[in-house]
Parts: C-alpha cells; sequence; structure tokens
C-alpha cells in the first residue's frame, strides 16, 4: 500500500504505529509544545449540564491530536464519551476551556462560524451511518461537499469524479451507483467514510464506527482506517470496544469525565 | 497554562472561518430528491392542493365563460330594445287628448343613442279583422283571414328590424295624402295568398279596400306584426278610428338603452312621463353579477376550504417528514449546513409540494371548464393571469404550510438529531 499523493503525504508515517507525540493529558505542557502540526487541543475544557444535581461531564479535559494521528477515546457508557465526541465535533459548547481546531479557536466563534468549521475541516463517520437511503452511494458522498464553499479545483463541476475517486480509495469503486439498502453494513461504513474523506477534512471523527457491523466488516474498516492513517489522516476513534482500540496508535481513557493516556 | 502563550497563538492563528454555504442548484437538487424519496406520499399530499386549485378554477373559468355566454344570449337585438307603452286613454279622460302624438317619435329620434324609432297603435276592435284579398264571395268560400290591423308610422321596418321582401313601405308622402294603401307582414301576405304587389293587388275589409304596396319580412320585434295589416295612421284614422299611439318601438346603439329608457317618456309626453310604461333590457352587468355572486360565492369558498385542507395537509405530512428524518438533519447540520439551510430545504419541499399540486389542479380545473363549455357547446374563456396565478397560488400554499415543519426542522440541535436513527 502506498500513500495516495493526491491526498498530501502525512507528517509522519511513523505515528501510526508509534505515536511520539508528548502526553497531551498534562495541559500546561501540550499547549506551551505544541505547534501548527496540532489539529485538536483541549485544554481545560469543562462541560457541566444544568440539571439537578449538575452533571459534570468533562472535567478539565486537555488534549492535544496531532496531523496524522491515530487516536482511540476508550471509555464506558456513561463516562463522558459522547460529550467528547460532540465537543470535539463542534456539535458542542464547552461550558469553559478553550478548544483549538486546526488552528481556528472555536469557543468564541457563532453558530454560524462554527457550523460552517465542523462543515469544512471535519469528516464525522457515525456508528448509524447516516446515508440517505433514496440516494446513489456517489449522491451520499457528494452531499459532504454541499454545504462548502467550492474551493479552487474543487468545483461542483468535477464533484461527482471527486466522489468516486473517494469511493475507490475506500475500495468501493464498483458499487458506484448503487443505493445503500444494496450494500453491507461494512459497505455502509465505507460509503460513509468515503463521504467524510471527500474534501480532505483536518480531522475524521469516528463515533463507535464498528458498533453495527459483525466481527468480519469490523475487521475490514479497521483496515481501511490503518491504510488511511497511513495516507496521513488525522483519525479520532471514539469507542468502547478494546478491540478496535487496540489497533489505534494512541489509546487515551475517559472515565467519569476525565482523560487519561493509557499506553500498550 | 499560560494565557500569554495561548494569547500569542490566537492572534498569529490563521482566522480562516467561512459562512456556511449552499450552492441555489444544490439546494434544488436536495428539495427535490427530497419530494421524490417518497413518490406516493408527496402524490397523495399534493391532492389537497390539486382539489382546492381546481375548484377555484373552474368556478373562475367557468363562470367567465357562462357569463360570456350570457352576454351572448342578451344578444344585441335584447340589449337595444325599449318598448314605451302608452296606456289606453279612459272614456271619462278624454278631454285632454291623446297622451303620446304621432310626432312624438321625432322627438325620440333626437335623443342621443336612438338609431330608429316607430310607432304603433291598435285596439281591441282592430286586433281582429277579417280580410280578404278578393271582394267577391264565392258560395262555400271561407270569409277570408282574421288579421289585426294595425297603423305604423314611416319607420316601423328599421324599427322592427325587419326588411321589404316587396314592394315599399308606405312614407310620410302617403300619410300625409291619407292613401288607401297597406303593407302586409309576411305571414299575412301568405295568408292571403299575396306574393306580388306588381300588378297592385288589393285588400279588403270592414267594406273598403285597400292597395297593397309592399309585404315586410324578417321581423325580429313585435313578430306579431307579421301577421297584420299595416295602415298609415292618417288613414286608419280615418277610416277605422284608430287614433292614438299604444307603443313605442325604439332601438338605441348597444350601451344606450338605459339611458334611452329615462328619456323616451319624457320626450314622448313631457309633463306626463309618470304614466307610460316602459320596457327596457335588465342591466347586464348587474344581472350577470347577480348570477356570479350566487353561484360563485359558494363554490369559491369551497375551493378556499379545500386550499386550507390542502394546506394542513401539506403542513402535517411536512412535520411527519421532518421527524422521521431527524437523523438526516443532524447529518446535514454535521456536514456543514446551517440552520436557515436546513430550514430552506424543507420549507422548498414543501413549496414544490404546492406547486406541483397548483400546477395539476389548473391544468384538471382548464380541461374541467373547457370540456363544460365543449358539452354546452360554449366558447371557453380562460384567464391568463388564472392559468398562471393557480399553480403560484398553490405554491404559496405549499410555503405557508412548510413555515411550521421547517422552523422545527431548523431548531433541532445536532448532537440530538444524530443520535436518531436515519
Amino acid at each position: 500500500m502506498t500513500p495516495n499523493p493526491f491526498y498530501g503525504p502525512g507528517p509522519s508515517l511513523a505515528s501510526c504505529d508509534a505515536p511520539d507525540s508528548p502526553n497531551a493529558a498534562d495541559s500546561s505542557d501540550a499547549v506551551d509544545s505544541s505547534d501548527a502540526s496540532a489539529v485538536i487541543e483541549l485544554t481545560d475544557v469543562r462541560r457541566t449540564f444544568d440539571s439537578e444535581p449538575p452533571v459534570h461531564a468533562l472535567r478539565r479535559v486537555s488534549l492535544t491530536v496531532r496531523r496524522g494521528e491515530h487516536l482511540a477515546i476508550v471509555g464506558p457508557s456513561g463516562s463522558g464519551k459522547s460529550t467528547l465526541l460532540n465537543t470535539l465535533g463542534l456539535l458542542d459548547r464547552p461550558t469553559s476551556g478553550s478548544y483549538r481546531l486546526d488552528g481556528v479557536e472555536t469557543t468564541g466563534l457563532g453558530d454560524l462560524e462554527r457550523t460552517a468549521l465542523r462543515g469544512s475541516r471535519i469528516g464525522f463517520v457515525f456508528q448509524a451511518f447516516h446515508l440517505l437511503p433514496y440516494r446513489t452511494v456517489d449522491e451520499n458522498v457528494m452531499l459532504a461537499e454541499a454545504y462548502r464553499r467550492p474551493r479552487p479545483g474543487r468545483g461542483r463541476g468535477t464533484r461527482l469524479a471527486r466522489a468516486r475517486e473517494a469511493l475507490e480509495r475506500v475500495g468501493l469503486g464498483h458499487r458506484s451507483g448503487f443505493r445503500p439498502d444494496r450494500l453491507s453494513g461494512g459497505e455502509r461504513q465505507r460509503v460513509a467514510i468515503a463521504r467524510a474523506l471527500l474534501g480532505d477534512p483536518a480531522l475524521l471523527l469516528c463515533d463507535e464506527p464498528t458498533g453495527n457491523l459483525d466481527s468480519e466488516n469490523t475487521v475490514s474498516v479497521l483496515e481501511l482506517f490503518e491504510e488511511l492513517c497511513a495516507q496521513g489522516v488525522t483519525l479520532v476513534v471514539i469507542t468502547h470496544d478494546e478491540a478496535v482500540s487496540r489497533r489505534a496508535g494512541r489509546r487515551v481513557r475517559i472515565t467519569d469525565g476525565r482523560l487519561a493516556e493509557e499506553t500498550g | 497554562m499560560t494565557r500569554a502563550g495561548a494569547g500569542r497563538r490566537w492572534s498569529t492563528g490563521p482566522a480562516r472561518v467561512e459562512r456556511p454555504w449552499l450552492d441555489p442548484r444544490d439546494l434544488w437538487t436536495e428539495a427535490l430528491a427530497g419530494v421524490l424519496a417518497r413518490p406516493v406520499r408527496s402524490a397523495l399530499t399534493t391532492l389537497g392542493t390539486v382539489l382546492g386549485i381546481t375548484t377555484l378554477v373552474i368556478t373562475i373559468g367557468v363562470a367567465s365563460t357562462a357569463g360570456n355566454q350570457i352576454v351572448g344570449r342578451f344578444d344585441a337585438l335584447t340589449a337595444t330594445s325599449v318598448t314605451v307603452t302608452v296606456p289606453r286613454t279612459l272614456p271619462g279622460q278624454d278631454d285632454t287628448g291623446p297622451l303620446v302624438d304621432w310626432s312624438g317619435t321625432g322627438a325620440v329620434r333626437r335623443l342621443a343613442g336612438v338609431e330608429s324609432v316607430a310607432a304603433v297603435a291598435d285596439s281591441a276592435t282592430t286586433n281582429s279583422v277579417q280580410v280578404r284579398s278578393n271582394d267577391v264571395t264565392a258560395p262555400g268560400d271561407t270569409s277570408g283571414q282574421t288579421l289585426g290591423v294595425v297603423a305604423a308610422s314611416a319607420g316601423l321596418p328599421d324599427a322592427v328590424r325587419g326588411a321589404m321582401t316587396a314592394g315599399r313601405f308606405f312614407d310620410t308622402g302617403d300619410i300625409a295624402r291619407r292613401d288607401q294603401v297597406a303593407v302586409l307582414g309576411d305571414q299575412a301576405a301568405e295568408l292571403l295568398g299575396i306574393r306580388r304587389v306588381e300588378d297592385a293587388p288589393a285588400i279588403f275589409f270592414r267594406g273598403q279596400s285597400y292597395t297593397v304596396i309592399g309585404i315586410l319580412g324578417g321581423i325580429r320585434r313585435e313578430r306579431q306584426l307579421s301577421t297584420a295589416v299595416l295602415l298609415p295612421p292618417t288613414t286608419a284614422a280615418d277610416r277605422l278610428g284608430l287614433r292614438d299611439v299604444t307603443r313605442v318601438l325604439v332601438n338605441t346603439s348597444l350601451g344606450a338603452a338605459r339611458q334611452v329608457a329615462r328619456q323616451a317618456p319624457i320626450a314622448l309626453a313631457p309633463g306626463h312621463e309618470d304614466a307610460l310604461t316602459v320596457v327596457a333590457p335588465p342591466d347586464l352587468s348587474k344581472s350577470r353579477d347577480g348570477v356570479q355572486n350566487d353561484v360563485n360565492g359558494l363554490f369559491l369558498v369551497l375551493g378556499l376550504v379545500s386550499l386550507v385542507v390542502g394546506a394542513i395537509g401539506i403542513a402535517n405530512v411536512t412535520l411527519v417528514t421532518v421527524m422521521e428524518r431527524v437523523g438526516e438533519i443532524g447529518l446535514r447540520r454535521a456536514l456543514g449546513a446551517s440552520r436557515r439551510q436546513v430550514a430552506a430545504q424543507f420549507l422548498l419541499e414543501s413549496t414544490t409540494i404546492g406547486l406541483l399540486g397548483g400546477v395539476i389542479g389548473a391544468s384538471l380545473g382548464i380541461a374541467v371548464v373547457v370540456c363544460v363549455a365543449v358539452v354546452k357547446d360554449w366558447t371557453p374563456v380562460l384567464d391568463l393571469r388564472l392559468a398562471l396565478g393557480a399553480p403560484l397560488a398553490g405554491a404559496l400554499v405549499g410555503l405557508l404550510a412548510g413555515l411550521y415543519p421547517s422552523l422545527r426542522a431548523a431548531r433541532m440541535e445536532p448532537a440530538d438529531a444524530l443520535r436518531a436513527p436515519s
């Protein structure tokens, strides 16, 4: 397998196998030592839900993810995983703290700007795939660019070609023109990954990507993740599945709203 | 953490935050795909709008077609005919002289809008007179024909919109000379066996003979005159005592009838105009409005009710669709769609459904109007504004119906929406 030069080589292929990034859980070190290669920089992020009693879903969470890293966030349900995912995906706002995504401070941004940033920098992969059943896989992939201002060389005219290219990239070139209901679960998730890859996002954010898949399809999706990582895609996978997290170059565990780096 | 360090990097960090963007073509593609994703549901949803728009188009279309037809039936003849009836003078009131003089027609003729006018006189005694075409009575022969005898002024052929089929009508010279001449209505001439007037045939009644100088045919007003013997007023007064004008027939130009009907009695009998009875055509615009108000009011209400029901249907189905597509809404928000863009998509979907209903409804309505016109042998009258406005009305219904569901879709929090199954 060779990195696809079109998508640009990752800054360090080594990060897939042996992440050499410093321990991001230690916040002040991470902030000061991080540079432009950081895709995610969470600093002292708290998220408290105003219920009775208040729920502290995230407590002083700090995390740095560098370009090309493959990070798994593991934790049992109720640990704050979903809140962390929503925060990372700009779907939720932290109560306090700072979140820089691809060099942009997001906590001060308005709803519209966060929406635009989400659309242009983050590719989402969901447990439930979230493919539109009444559209072909090509149209589903193309949807990723519908809400994005066309960039030079990525106009509307070439969108279909680039969608097919993304499908090729996830190994589904032969499924072009199919509707999602004719695909297996693994293939559907690959389509969703192709959609997330379209437009070359800074970050691929995966929420239990194998949660609805059998073991065979799980393996195929995980292999795809490794290929993508080798191509330099930054991957953050949130999962409770140990088998999935073991594949990642780096693991952090969230327990009761607190992050802890895991080794091995 | 050090605030200074953070601040430094904020200032140098690339501020490349864009605004959400959506190509109108993409918006249209997404909305259309949304409508076509559930074709049966979309088709059923349009039904209410189809019914409403169809009813409205039929109501307005048939009304304008029929309205035009009503005008056609009240043709130029009826619309321009004014008849002034003079009451018979009672024996005790005879001292004031006749209410209307034969010369009164001249005064009426001078009124604006009058095209022709004639006065006629008849009486109960002259309505059935034994008229013969031969003075010699053969044994066993019938005793002649029973015809009416009427005195008329010289302008009668024009006033009854007839034409001389033979000979000529008596003129002012005949009247002044009190000539013993007569003109026959075409039916009367037929009954008497007179077809030509070149050899000056004569007719006989009440012991007197009259030379037939013409036959008047094609009578379209006062058709009973076609079975009458017409005499100059002077002659009739001398020989039959038929002196007083009983009716004045006026023909007006189109649209002048109402005005002439008001003025003619004054011209005929100044100071006694109230004694005269005027028969004028009904006010067409008023009668047409009356018909339309009765019939259309009901159907317009029906159509509007259907439209409201259709709008509620669209709102209902769009709301259901929004609730079914919560996952999709979450996905679109995750892909960078703003609230406004999500709302725009659902609004465009409901508007498209409304527009579709409007187009189908307008087509059906127009087809029905044309069919009705064909069956009734009418000319269909279709307003272009109606044909174009009906689909727009449908689209407006869809737009209004989609407001609330779109708002609901836009208000969803993407994180919550993504948790729903897609």
